[in-house]
């Protein structure tokens, strides 16, 4: 208990104290997640109304892929992205290895599977409700994918935090292709892995609260609006 | 809905006559609609009566493209069926397909749609389904009656010539019936032909000018309203009036 208690008071002086590391270990954890998030956004959301819309041969297939893709394990994901990005891999001119746009490369691999996979199966179900009518008023494919995607943002907003959960949290794959460079590529997650091996188990905790924090505060944020447009368009 | 958005001159009236010329329509291997042959002339209501699972639904989800029949054609005065003369027609699907929007929302991304349509007001058209005070109201939370009445206020923003509309009055209470029938009725006046299926034998009796009688995927009837309650052509109708056709 006493670990505990000393937790919360150090995570609460490092707050109020504005500690210089830990905010700029928080911002970049926040950037590089958020960054992440909206790759993968632009690109999991129009792949999921693909998907969901058009009939094709090998639909199943990639829908099975994506599927098994969202329970990838991160470290995989780190290695392969280790591998293209190192210096004799493929993409190595391009020096990308520890830095944070590789971090922002792995997370993306890790959430762009959760985004698509989930929203198609969202706008599936919200196409074949709608299909009939807007097949009657010749409504093109586009406007449609801007209606499903509009009609169901409640759904894809918790599609999203998932998505969001899955970066933020993520460490075997940041440390791999990040390398936890202290400021530059360390975030929350690897600082917490290294704090713990340290021994510092206080200073780790107290990361692993502030951690907490903002998943929480990001979930009590997107609770607050569902039910504000749940109670407007009953969605 | 103001007369001068709604109102169309004769001249204007393009899509008559409609003919369904031996359209059959197969679905997994089981054949719903059987070398159906008829040509509506006439711009009074049409009926489509007959038992369940008679066909009558695939019949206008094919006279409105929304299936394509596996022989036969459909023709709108002598041509298929393109794009423009589908902006010409509307349909009210049995089950209300709302959108998860306002009443208002629901209208306005149908006007969204044919910008060179869009009336002055939609909500005079929400008032004359009276739905008016529940503009703001999300339409998923509107009762039945409510929610088919938003329907056809959607369906007719479009000012369609050809309005086909599904048991649009099935399981609504007498206030929504009364409703809908008097807007038919007043739509008909304004030159919009109008094709729907019912049930109700006596709703058929007060508003139809003729009645298409389906049987089996197969037109067992076509035959003016009067005529049809009086002395059907067909045996089977004959049945279906006195309640003792089973399917």
């Amino acid at each position: 208990m006493q670990l505990f208690s000393d937790s919360f008071i150090t995570a609460f002086y490092l707050i109020i104290s504005g500690d210089p590391d830990l905010f700029e270990i928080i911002f970049l954890s926040v950037q590089v997640s958020l960054t992440s998030l909206l790759g993968s956004v632009i690109i999991g959301l129009p792949l999921g109304a693909f998907l969901a819309i058009h009939r094709f041969k090998m639909r199943s297939i990639v829908l099975s892929v994506l599927n098994a893709l969202m329970g990838m394990p991160p470290v995989v994901v780190g290695l392969i992205v280790y591998l293209y990005l190192s210096r004799s891999g493929p993409l190595g001119f391009l020096s990308l290895l520890y830095t944070p746009t590789a971090m922002i490369i792995a997370q993306m691999l890790l959430v762009i599977p959760i985004i698509a996979a989930l929203s198609a199966q969202i706008i599936e179900d919200l196409h074949s409700e709608y299909n009939d009518l807007f097949r009657s008023l010749n409504v093109s494919t586009t406007r449609a994918v801007f209606a499903y995607i509009y009609d169901a943002r409640i759904s894809l907003l918790t599609v999203i935090l998932a998505g969001f959960g899955r970066a933020i949290s993520e460490v075997g794959a940041v440390s791999i292709v990040g390398g936890n460079i202290d400021h530059l590529t360390r975030v929350m997650t690897t600082a917490i892995a290294l704090e713990t091996s340290k021994g510092n188990l206080s200073l780790a905790l107290a990361l692993g609260i502030i951690l907490l924090a903002i998943a929480l505060g990001v979930n009590l944020f997107a609770a607050r609006a569902k039910y504000w447009v749940m109670d407007k368009q009953d969605v | 809905m103001s007369n001068a958005n709604v109102t169309k001159t004769w001249l204007e009236f393009n899509l008559l006559p409609i003919e369904l010329c031996s359209v059959s329509f197969q679905k997994s291997g089981v054949c719903l609609i059987d070398g159906v042959s008829v040509r509506l002339n006439s711009r009074g209501i049409t009926v489509i009566l007959g038992p369940n699972g008679a066909g009558k639904s695939i019949l206008l989800r094919l006279l409105h493209g929304l299936e394509i029949p596996n022989e036969g054609t459909v023709l709108f005065k002598g041509v298929v069926a393109d794009e423009t003369i589908k902006r010409k027609q509307a349909m009210v699907f049995q089950n209300a397909v709302l959108l998860r929007r306002s009443v208002m929302e629901n209208l306005s991304f149908v006007a969204n749609l044919h910008k060179p349509q869009k009336p002055s007001n939609l909500l005079e058209l929400l008032a004359e389904v009276g739905l008016a005070e529940k503009q703001h109201m999300p339409a998923r939370r509107l009762s039945g009656g409510e929610k088919q009445r938003l329907c056809l206020a959607r369906a007719l923003v479009s000012q369609p010539e050809l309005l086909l509309l599904d048991e649009p009055t099935a399981s609504l209470d007498p206030y929504s019936v009364q409703m809908i029938e008097t807007l038919l009725i007043k739509l008909q006046h304004q030159n919009t032909k109008i094709i729907f299926i019912t049930h109700d034998l006596n709703q058929a009796r007060r508003l139809a000018e003729d009645i298409i009688f389906v049987h089996k995927g197969r037109l067992e009837v076509f035959q003016p309203a009067d005529s049809f309650f009086e002395k059907p052509d067909s045996e089977f109708a004959k049945a279906f009036i006195e309640g003792r056709l089973i399917f």
